[in-house]
């Protein structure tokens, strides 16, 4: 459903410099697929979700959805960023009505549906609080219900859990996995955490430090619910952290 | 909090005021030259009796008027600059050097042309406070516009907000508005501080500033202190005021004291 084909982007900088971001990068995805991105940092991982998303324009090759050439942002592809995206104006509540209103869906409804997808999410008690008022974690989930009140065929996910502690993160994944299964959406994520990714998803691509190319693509065929604790699960990460190779050790928390 | 309680937690600064209000009448009394420092009583009493002869209610709305022309022109001007710059490239490139150009004159330097573009109207002094009121707003309203975080822009932009009106007045104009009602605030301020200028030509027989020049020629100083602090009072509510409105209204998202 989701189809990258020969993507290559450079950017300049202002003094003339260049730095290759991408080279030739080729991916097929399937309806309903969760694909994790993991390499080492700088190596255009947001970049490539930033070109998905419409963002950004690669220098050449082409990315379809259902078919369909994107030209720029649109409703079909939701976006969760690295960084705190809320807008801090806006209560919890209206942050989620915000892709509602643009769409001119009347007041009463998209309230409704807004509070469905905060429950969803385990933030009811929040509707009406302001962003500074909640936690890195709840900020991330109500990110996540903010896109996917779009309803978006494609969820892109920017290390969204980075900035969390452990058990949180396992929570969010455990709450990320049910809406997944639930909604049936196609998911790519980026992560730095091997564990994540082998916990999370189909498929596991692993970049190369820049120019970022696709190094390798593990399947990951572990039954879910996923234990993370499995042997097999373990023999997962030990390929994939000798794929990635030693300078990423570091990284992983 | 009760009355009682709120005034003991003041009790430091209700002392401090006291005790120059106790010093000032002293060294009023010692020198004893009303023309040189008039007593507390006597600006008390002069107060008194320009409230009750009603007098100084139509001066503080003739100021008052003044300051509502030239503030309300400065933001219905100074926003929409200080947007186009701040969110345009190019229309800062154009515009900033005029700007540049014409912010350092101090705004009474205009009063000149100001009455001989509007005569001696309100609007002659409107347009001096205007002056006085109109850059900051700029400028405050350009680096809030200018300081609005990509992250959020390309949220908008993902959530379905694509062209440059809907992410302005959606997304950039609501993060800038703590950056605008500081701009708005300082523009007040220097905006109040122009009246008295302004109102140095006679553009009515009421108004605060009118009233100090009046009585200094007739050697009221008690008259001319009095004016003097009312405009400092009125100063200081209308900066509460405005702030109160703010907090309140606008920025209920923020923590903290923003302006
Ligand atoms: N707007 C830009 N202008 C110039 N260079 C950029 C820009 N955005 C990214 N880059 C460069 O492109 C490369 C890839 O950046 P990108 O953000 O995609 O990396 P990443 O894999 O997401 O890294 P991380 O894991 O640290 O988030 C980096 O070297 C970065 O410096
Ligand atoms: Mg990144």
């Amino acid at each position: 459903m989701l189809s990258i084909k020969n993507i290559n982007k450079t950017y300049h900088s202002e003094e003339g410099d260049e730095v290759l971001a991408l080279s030739d990068i080729n991916l097929e995805m399937k309806d309903k697929e969760f694909v994790c991105f993991i390499g080492p940092s700088g190596c255009g991982k947001t970049t490539m979700l930033r070109i998905i998303a419409g963002l950004e324009k690669p220098d050449s090759g082409t990315i379809t959805v259902h078919g369909e050439p994107i030209k720029g942002p649109g409703p079909d592809r939701g976006m969760v960023f690295q960084e705190y995206s809320l807008f801090p104006w806006r209560t919890v509540l209206k942050n989620i009505t915000f892709s509602l209103e643009m769409k001119k869906i009347p007041k009463g409804q998209r309230e409704d549906i807004a509070r469905r997808h905060l429950e969803l999410v385990g933030l009811s008690k929040f509707a009406d609080s302001y962003p500074h008022e909640l936690s890195g974690g709840m900020k991330q989930r109500v990110a996540i219900a903010r896109a996917l009140v779009n309803d978006p065929k494609v969820l892109l996910m920017d290390e969204p859990f980075g900035a969390v502690d452990a058990q949180t993160r396992n929570r969010l994944q455990q709450e990320l996995l049910k809406i997944w299964e639930r909604d049936k959406k196609t998911l790519l994520f980026i992560t730095h955490s091997v564990d994540e990714a082998v916990y999370l998803a189909d498929r596991v691509v692993v970049f190369t430090s820049r120019p970022g190319r696709i190094k390798e693509i593990f399947k990951i065929d572990l039954p879910r619910p996923r234990d993370r604790t499995s042997v097999d699960a373990n023999t997962c990460r030990e390929s994939l952290l000798s794929s990635l190779g030693a300078e990423i050790n570091n990284a992983i928390d | 909090m009760d009355i009682g309680q709120g005034l003991r937690k003041r009790t430091l600064e209700l002392t401090s005021i006291a005790t120059a209000i106790v010093i000032w009448e002293i060294v009023a009394r010692i020198i004893d030259i009303k023309y040189i420092l008039p007593s507390f009583t006597s600006v008390v009493s002069a107060f008194i009796e320009l409230v009750l002869e009603g007098e100084l209610y139509r001066d503080i709305l003739t100021s008052l008027n003044y300051f509502v022309i030239g503030i309300g022109l400065a933001i219905l001007v100074g926003m929409p600059i200080g947007t186009l710059m701040g969110w345009f490239k190019s229309i800062d490139r154009a515009v900033d050097p005029i700007i540049e150009m014409i912010r350092p004159i101090p705004p009474l330097a205009w009063i000149t042309f100001a009455i001989m573009w509007f005569g001696l109207t309100q609007y002659a002094a409107g347009f001096v406070i205007f002056i006085g009121a109109v850059f900051p707003i700029i400028i405050n309203t350009y680096t809030g516009f200018k300081n609005t975080p990509r992250v959020l822009v390309e949220s908008g932009k993902v959530l379905g907000c694509v062209n440059n009106i809907d992410i302005i007045y959606r997304i950039a104009l609501p993060f800038a508005l703590p950056s605008i009602a500081t701009g708005i605030r300082v523009g007040m301020g220097v905006g109040w501080m122009c009246v008295v200028a302004a109102e140095l030509f006679a553009v009515s027989k009421y108004g605060l500033g009118w009233k100090i020049w009046f009585w200094n020629d007739l050697h009221h100083m008690d008259l001319v202190l009095t004016y003097m602090l009312v405009l400092g009072m009125i100063a200081l509510i209308i900066d509460r005021v405005f702030r109160h409105i703010v907090q309140e209204w606008w920025l209920k998202w923020q923590s903290g004291v923003v302006v």
